[in-house]
C-alpha cells in the first residue's frame, strides 16, 4: 500500500473493523481478556488505550526526524510509557475505585503490542494528521471489541449491564463468565462468529451435475458476474451438503 | 520456607500467568504450534523472568523510593537492555545455547509477563529472596500452559475440525477449557 493510496476516511475506519487490532489482527489481547469482566472496567481500559495511542502517535509522528532508526523500537517504548504512567496517574486520580479494579493492567498498555505495532508500521512514516487518524481509529476498534466482550461477559455473567440488572431475580448468573475462562471462551466464540459470516458471505453456485452446490471465492460483484455458469478456473471447493441450495 | 514453597506453587499452578492472569498470551498463541518450541520457549521466559526479578529487587530497594513516578520506563528500559547485554554474552560464550534460547530471548523482552511479573512482586512487595520463588514459579507456569497447549494444538491439527474453527478460535476456546481446569487448583490452599 503506497502511502497516498489511502483517503482520510480509510485511514480512520480501517482500524475500526476491517484491520480491527483485537477481533481481527488479534493483537492487544492481553487487557482485552483480563479486564473485561465488566462494562464499567471495559470502557476505562478502553479510554486509558485510546488515549495513550493517541499521544503517542501523535508525539512520534512529530519527532520521527529527530530519533535515529537504530534505536527508535527503545524510543517509542519510552513515549509509550510515559503517557502510560500519565494515564495511570489520571486515572487513580479521577476514579480510584477503578483503577484498583484494573490494577496492573493499566500499567500493562506499556506492553500492549498494538500500540507499539501502530508507531512502528504507521505514525513513524506518516504526517501528524494522518497518524491522528489512524490512532483514533485503532483506538475506537479496540474500544468496540473491548465494549462486547464487555457486555456480553458482564450481562451473562452478572445479569446487568454498567452494574444496572437487567433480568430480576429470576436469573441464573454464568459465574464462568466473569472468570479467566470466560474471556476466552467469549473471544473464541465471537472470532468463530465472524469467521462464520466470512464463510456466509462467498456466494454459494450450483454447477450442473453437481451433487452439492460449491462456494466460489471471489467477492459477490464478481459473482454476479459470473452467474451460476458454474466455476471454471475459480478456484472451487464443496460446501457443506445442507448449503443454501434455495439461491 | 514453607511461605516460599506457597509462592511458588501459587505463581504456578493457582495464579498461572498465562491462564488466569492472561500474561504472556502473544507467546501463548504464537508459538505453541509445537511442543518442542513450546519448551524452548518456556525455558528462555524462566530465564528472562529470574533476571527481571532481581533487577526489579534491585531498582526497587536502591533507586525508586526516591523517584516512585519513573517506576514504568526504569523497568521497561532497564529489563530490555539487560536481556540484551546477557543475549550477545550467551551468543560469544555459548553458541549452542544461544540456537536453543537465543531467538526468543528479544521477542519475549516487551512480553507482558515480564514487566508484569516486576509489577505484581513491587505490589505485593516481595524482597530478593521471594522474588525469586515468585519468578522461577511463574516461569514454570508458563512453559506448564505453552507445552500442554502444544500438545493438545499438535492434535487438533490432525483432527478434522469444522472449516470456521481452522483460525485462532479453536485455539481461545481449548485455552478455556484449560484455564477452566487450572481453577481446580484454587482448592489447594483452603485458609
Amino acid at each position: 500500500m503506497s502511502p497516498r493510496a489511502t483517503t482520510p476516511g480509510q485511514d480512520f475506519f480501517r482500524g475500526v473493523w476491517r484491520e480491527n487490532p483485537v477481533l481481527i489482527q488479534l493483537l492487544g489481547l492481553c487487557p482485552a481478556l483480563a479486564v473485561t469482566n465488566t462494562v464499567a472496567n471495559s470502557i476505562a481500559m478502553g479510554l486509558a488505550t485510546f488515549f495513550v495511542l493517541m499521544g503517542s502517535s501523535i508525539l512520534v509522528s512529530t519527532l520521527k526526524k529527530l530519533i535515529p532508526a537504530e534505536v527508535r523500537i527503545s524510543a517509542y517504548i519510552l513515549i509509550i510509557a510515559t503517557f502510560v504512567t500519565i494515564a495511570d496517574m489520571v486515572l487513580a486520580a479521577v476514579v480510584p475505585e477503578i483503577h484498583k479494579a484494573l490494577g496492573a493492567f493499566i500499567a500493562l498498555i506499556v506492553v500492549n503490542c498494538m500500540i507499539l505495532g501502530r508507531q512502528e508500521a504507521f505514525a513513524s512514516k506518516r504526517p501528524v494528521g494522518r497518524a491522528i487518524l489512524d490512532a483514533a481509529g485503532t483506538g475506537t476498534g479496540f474500544m468496540i471489541a473491548l465494549l462486547m466482550m464487555g457486555s456480553f461477559r458482564e450481562i451473562l455473567g452478572n445479569g446487568s449491564f454498567l452494574g444496572i440488572p437487567l433480568f430480576g431475580d429470576a436469573f441464573e448468573p454464568w459465574i464462568i463468565m466473569i472468570l479467566p475462562a470466560g474471556g476466552f471462551f467469549t473471544l473464541g466464540f465471537l472470532l468463530l462468529g465472524f469467521a462464520w459470516w466470512e464463510e456466509r458471505k462467498k456466494v454459494p453456485v450450483h454447477p450442473r451435475h453437481w451433487p452439492h452446490g460449491v462456494t466460489v471465492q471471489v467477492d459477490p460483484g464478481e459473482a454476479a458476474a459470473v452467474g451460476g455458469s458454474g466455476a471454471g478456473g475459480v478456484r472451487a471447493r464443496r460446501s457443506e451438503p445442507m448449503s443454501r441450495k434455495e439461491d | 520456607m514453607g511461605e516460599l514453597m506457597l509462592i511458588f506453587v501459587s505463581a504456578m499452578l493457582v495464579n498461572n500467568f498465562t491462564l488466569v492472569l492472561f500474561l504472556g498470551l502473544c507467546p501463548f498463541m504464537g508459538v505453541s504450534a509445537k511442543v518442542g518450541t513450546a519448551l524452548r520457549m518456556g525455558g528462555a521466559n524462566i530465564f528472562v523472568l529470574t533476571i527481571t526479578s532481581v533487577v526489579a529487587s534491585f531498582l526497587n530497594e536502591y533507586v525508586l523510593v526516591y523517584a516512585p513516578y519513573l517506576r514504568l520506563i526504569s523497568f521497561i528500559v532497564v529489563i530490555a537492555s539487560l536481556v540484551q547485554i546477557v543475549e550477545m554474552t550467551i551468543k560469544k560464550l555459548s553458541p549452542a545455547l544461544f540456537r536453543e534460547l537465543g531467538i526468543f530471548l528479544p521477542l519475549i523482552t516487551t512480553n507482558c509477563a515480564i514487566l508484569g511479573l516486576a509489577i505484581f512482586q513491587t505490589n505485593r512487595g516481595y524482597g530478593f529472596v521471594e522474588g525469586l520463588f515468585f519468578a522461577v514459579g511463574a516461569g514454570a507456569g508458563l512453559t506448564l500452559a505453552l507445552v500442554l497447549m502444544a500438545s493438545i494444538r499438535e492434535q487438533t491439527e490432525l483432527a478434522d475440525v469444522p472449516a470456521v474453527a481452522r483460525n485462532m478460535g479453536l485455539v481461545l476456546i481449548v485455552a478455556g477449557s484449560l484455564s477452566l481446569a487450572f481453577m481446580g487448583f484454587a482448592g489447594l490452599f483452603t485458609s
